[in-house]
């Protein structure tokens, strides 16, 4: 029996495990997809926020200051990259420029600090590709920008390394609350039984929450797109650059990766399908025509991918968290939508403490708070480098050529916890297949490290799990000889 | 650190001519680095025929041209290091490079000729919206997974681009069993050699869209098909001309493009047309004893083309890695020019020294549309000193013209070629 089953290995769900893993407490994660973080984690803004932008007295502007402060020493103890390179949001009608000192109100009162207006010669000393409209803009020091892949792997895997368990392809089917007040949650062929429930699951937290309470939640799928411009773009603005929402609509954002690429968008559509994360034409135009109103405008030839996410809109007009109200124990962390990445750490911690007061569980005092990254060769430096390849030869061989990730890179990636098993899984880890020629040299070559590190037959090994097989058979030739030997 | 008279990235096709060559130019040391398991580039995976006519005569299959090659360099004293990426070029031609046995190490280079290739403008590039499934792949990784690892990556096929990789590739699913539903070009002409389409498609009634694109893809993990719509004048879909094709498989053939990181990273001054490094007559990029050939400098139709042109960039790196660059070029330069717009897009060479040239001068170049019973002509500034005409000319089709040695030092004073097309 478990004492807390977490229902999602998304970045809530990975941050409640890292921080219920400080506990003594027997916890398991269910996760419907094959790897952590393949769901609203995996692609959105990968942005920190100061927290201006929450209503005060809401739950959103709470954690989303206490998330942004955590970042820091998370980041550090989990080694992954986190810069805050600050925000502008910018102005392009000196008749809306009020409308930043409202913001600039709020943010004061929700606690953010360092926030300013700021204009004219100093403005374009800081960002020099802003569009020439830009009147004026407010500096928000604190905002950062994070790898949403790394944060949610690297909370999963650390909290994996102190002790809770992570189960995937485990789609919940049902929960049952029996009469001595445990769950059975129902996943697959199996059923886990538990003291207590914790409910991360993205855009399904209504499905999971519904199956236990009657108090009906919602939450709807919000589709936004974005594109991807190539690191030779990289450093076209500095700060993340938001639009001042005016009358004509809230605007794309422009921002730096944390890995040196150019970002813009998102649009922002319901849709009813909790799975389609397809790109429209429609979608990437609008992102095209709206990133230049706050920027000087990015070369389309530069594009080298367009994707889209969902973020999970809760019907409440805040976050969804606490104890549903007619299910005991059932805690859920529904309708995660910005500013939920910046959250995160916040609000697993607030699970936690939840968990520890209401199942009365003692702290571990051998927990391990840091964790091990992947050496990231591209980003060492010479002498690094040679003494990575010294200790592990496969660290001298470069597969990803345009990230310049080495083959030391993806096995650590395949045989550390939690360990990525489809090409998406060592592209998220490793970013081999994320740069420009998007995994057109170093797929048939990633294919083979996985079959060989995990056995699996090549028909077997996925881009993103399920059917998403990258081959579907042997040629005819090798089938043949694969015959032969058989006779 | 150890001292090379001439190092050569990359062991595709350009490498081992370039190679070739500047041993037999009389080079001391040369080595060829090769980031792959073996030599030979992209040909090692076209294992269909036509390789070689101009060369040798006959017909080869892309490895047995390889072979060729591998085997004349290795012959004349050429040295190969295999599995070895190079990261960094220096302007003085300290060249960084690394592999599992050597770890990360350093070379002072005589001369350094890139022949990195090229590689696949990808589905992200595309912009095709829709789903992001498994089941879409460039061509050359197909060409890759089926020829090379012997793996099948679909069995009902729609192929985007009529490049020569997507017709070849066309075939090859075809004979591997797959069926191939449609080769689908967003332009009215095919980007291909004409005699893959006759031999690729047209031979195995696999029909070719012109003027249509794949407007979305479709299924979540895996791909379940994709709609081709019609494209106007302007390139965009037209209403109303959807096609439903269900379909595992979309492979996508829309252009290649040099990959130029290290040459960039370098400081070599690149085209902004070709993507490739701008050079002169001897193949020498921007940056003194830094040479460029093959697809990295421009993407070629023809590898015979690409050992030519190599074959001459080694000669010349040969001569400056031996006279440490002391022998200047020519004083007299002249800058040749493609017209630009629909015509000749780029020229390579694009400056021509008269005083220190060959005898002979093979301008290269490609045209931006199809020209029927038009005319080649060059001016030597406002003279024109060539007008051939020819029957065909097409974007898919590398063009070439001949300038003497007599021709340019007959005229005094001169400053700049042009080529361009000019019709009836």
């Amino acid at each position: 029996m478990y004492d807390a089953v977490i229902i999602g290995a998304g970045v809530t769900g990975a941050a409640a495990a890292r921080e219920l893993s400080r506990l003594q407490a027997k916890v398991c994660v269910l996760e419907k997809g094959e790897d952590v973080c393949v769901g609203t984690s995996k692609a959105n803004s990968a942005i920190i926020h100061a927290g201006y932008d929450p209503v005060p007295g809401t739950l959103m502007a709470k954690l989303n200051i206490e998330g942004n402060e955590m970042m820091d020493k998370l980041c550090a103890d989990l080694d992954i990259p986190f810069q805050r390179n600050g925000a502008l949001i910018v102005c392009t009608d000196p008749a809306e420029e009020g409308k930043l000192d409202t913001l600039l109100q709020r943010g004061i009162e929700n606690g953010v600090k360092g926030l300013r207006i700021v204009k004219g010669e100093e403005l374009r000393e800081m960002e020099p590709n802003l569009s020439d409209d830009v009147t004026a803009a407010l500096y928000a020091p604190t905002s950062g920008i994070i790898c949403p892949f790394e944060l949610t792997c690297g909370m999963a895997e650390n909290a994996c390394e102190n002790g809770v368990q992570f189960f995937f392809d485990q789609k919940v089917s049902g929960i049952i609350h029996d009469q001595d007040g445990l769950y059975h949650v129902k996943a697959g062929d199996k059923e886990y039984v538990t003291r207590a429930v914790i409910n991360a699951a993205g855009v399904y937290a209504d499905e999971i929450h519904n199956m236990v309470s009657s108090e009906k939640i919602t939450i709807r799928p919000r589709r936004g797109e974005y594109c991807l411009y190539d690191k030779e773009l990289g450093d076209h603005v500095t700060h993340t650059i938001f639009q001042l929402p005016t009358d004509k609509g809230k605007g794309v954002l422009v921002t730096p990766t944390v890995h040196g690429n150019m970002l813009a968008g998102p649009t922002s559509d319901f849709i009813t399908d909790k799975d389609d994360t397809s790109t429209t034409a429609e979608g990437i135009a609008e992102v095209l025509s709206k990133e230049c109103i706050s920027v000087k405008p990015l070369s389309g030839r530069k594009i080298i991918t367009s994707f889209a996410g969902l973020r999970a809109h809760g019907d409440k007009g805040d976050f969804i968290i606490g104890e549903a109200e007619d299910a005991p124990l059932f805690y859920d962390l529904a309708g995660i939508e910005s500013p939920g990445l910046t959250s995160s750490p916040a609000i697993g911690k607030m699970a936690a403490e939840w968990a520890e007061k209401a199942l009365g569980l003692k702290r571990k005092e051998d927990f391990r708070e840091k964790r091990k990254g992947i050496p990231h060769f591209a980003e060492l430096s010479f002498e690094e480098r040679q003494k990575l390849i010294r200790e592990d030869p496969l660290y001298g061989q470069i597969v990803c050529r345009c990230e310049t990730v080495t083959e030391g890179e993806i096995v650590n990636a395949i045989r550390r916890p939690l360990g990525a098993r489809s090409l998406d899984g060592v592209k998220r880890r490793t970013r081999a297949g994320m740069g420009r020629c998007q995994a057109g040299f170093c797929s048939p070559k990633v294919i083979d490290i996985i079959h060989r590190e995990t056995g699996l037959p090549y028909e077997k090994i996925t881009k993103c799990g399920g059917d998403s097989v990258i081959v579907l058979q042997h040629t005819k030739e090798q089938a043949e000889d694969a015959g032969e030997e058989k006779a | 650190m150890n001292s090379v008279d001439v190092v050569i990235i990359g062991g595709g096709p350009a490498g081992l001519a370039a190679a070739v060559s500047a041993k037999e130019a009389g080079s001391g040391k040369v080595l060829v680095i090769e980031r792959n398991n073996e030599l030979g580039g992209i040909l090692v995976q076209c294992i269909h025929n036509g390789f070689g006519l101009h060369t040798f005569g006959e017909e080869l299959t892309g490895p047995e041209y390889a072979d060729r090659y591998i085997k004349k360099a290795t012959e004349a004293g050429a040295e190969f290091l295999l599995n070895t990426m190079v990261l960094d070029i220096s302007g003085d031609r300290v060249v960084t490079a690394m592999n599992e046995k050597d770890g990360l190490f350093q070379i002072k280079a005589g001369a350094v000729i890139l022949a990195m290739g090229c590689r696949e403008r990808p589905r992200g590039a595309l912009n095709i919206p829709g789903s992001r499934p498994a089941g879409i792949y460039t061509a050359g990784t197909a060409q890759r997974l089926i020829n090379i690892e012997g793996l099948m990556p679909g069995k009902e096929v729609v192929i985007l681009g009529s490049g020569d990789i997507g017709l070849i590739m066309a075939r090859r699913m075809t004979l591997e069993g797959a069926h191939v539903n449609a080769v689908v070009e967003l332009m009215p002409y095919s980007t291909g050699l004409r005699r893959n389409i006759v031999q690729c498609l047209d031979d195995f009634n696999i029909p070719l869209l012109l003027s249509h694109t794949v407007i979305r893809t479709e299924g979540k993990e895996h791909l379940t098909g994709v709609v081709v719509a019609e494209v106007g004048p302007d390139r965009k879909p037209v209403p109303g001309t959807e096609i439903h094709y269900d379909c595992d498989c979309l492979l996508l053939s829309c252009g290649l493009i040099p990959e130029n990181e290290l040459s960039r990273q370098t400081g070599v001054a690149i085209s902004p047309v070709t993507n490739g490094p701008v050079v002169d007559d001897t193949f020498e990029t921007s940056i003194p004893g830094v040479f460029s050939c093959g697809n990295v400098l421009h993407v070629h139709d023809l590898v015979d083309y690409v050992s030519e042109e190599a074959g001459k960039a080694g000669r010349y790196a040969a001569v400056y890695a031996r006279k440490h660059g002391a022998e200047e070029r020519g004083s007299h330069r002249i800058e040749v020019c493609a017209e630009g717009g629909r015509g000749v897009r780029y020229t390579v060479p694009s400056s021509i020294y008269e005083d220190s040239m060959d005898e002979k001068v093979t301008v290269r170049f490609r045209v931006g549309s199809v020209f029927k019973w038009a005319y080649i002509s060059v001016y030597a500034d406002d003279e024109r000193i060539l007008h051939q005409k020819k029957k065909i000319l097409t974007p898919g089709e590398m063009c070439q013209v001949q300038i003497t040695k007599e021709q340019l030092q007959s005229i005094s004073g001169l400053k700049k070629l042009t080529v361009k097309i000019e019709e009836e």
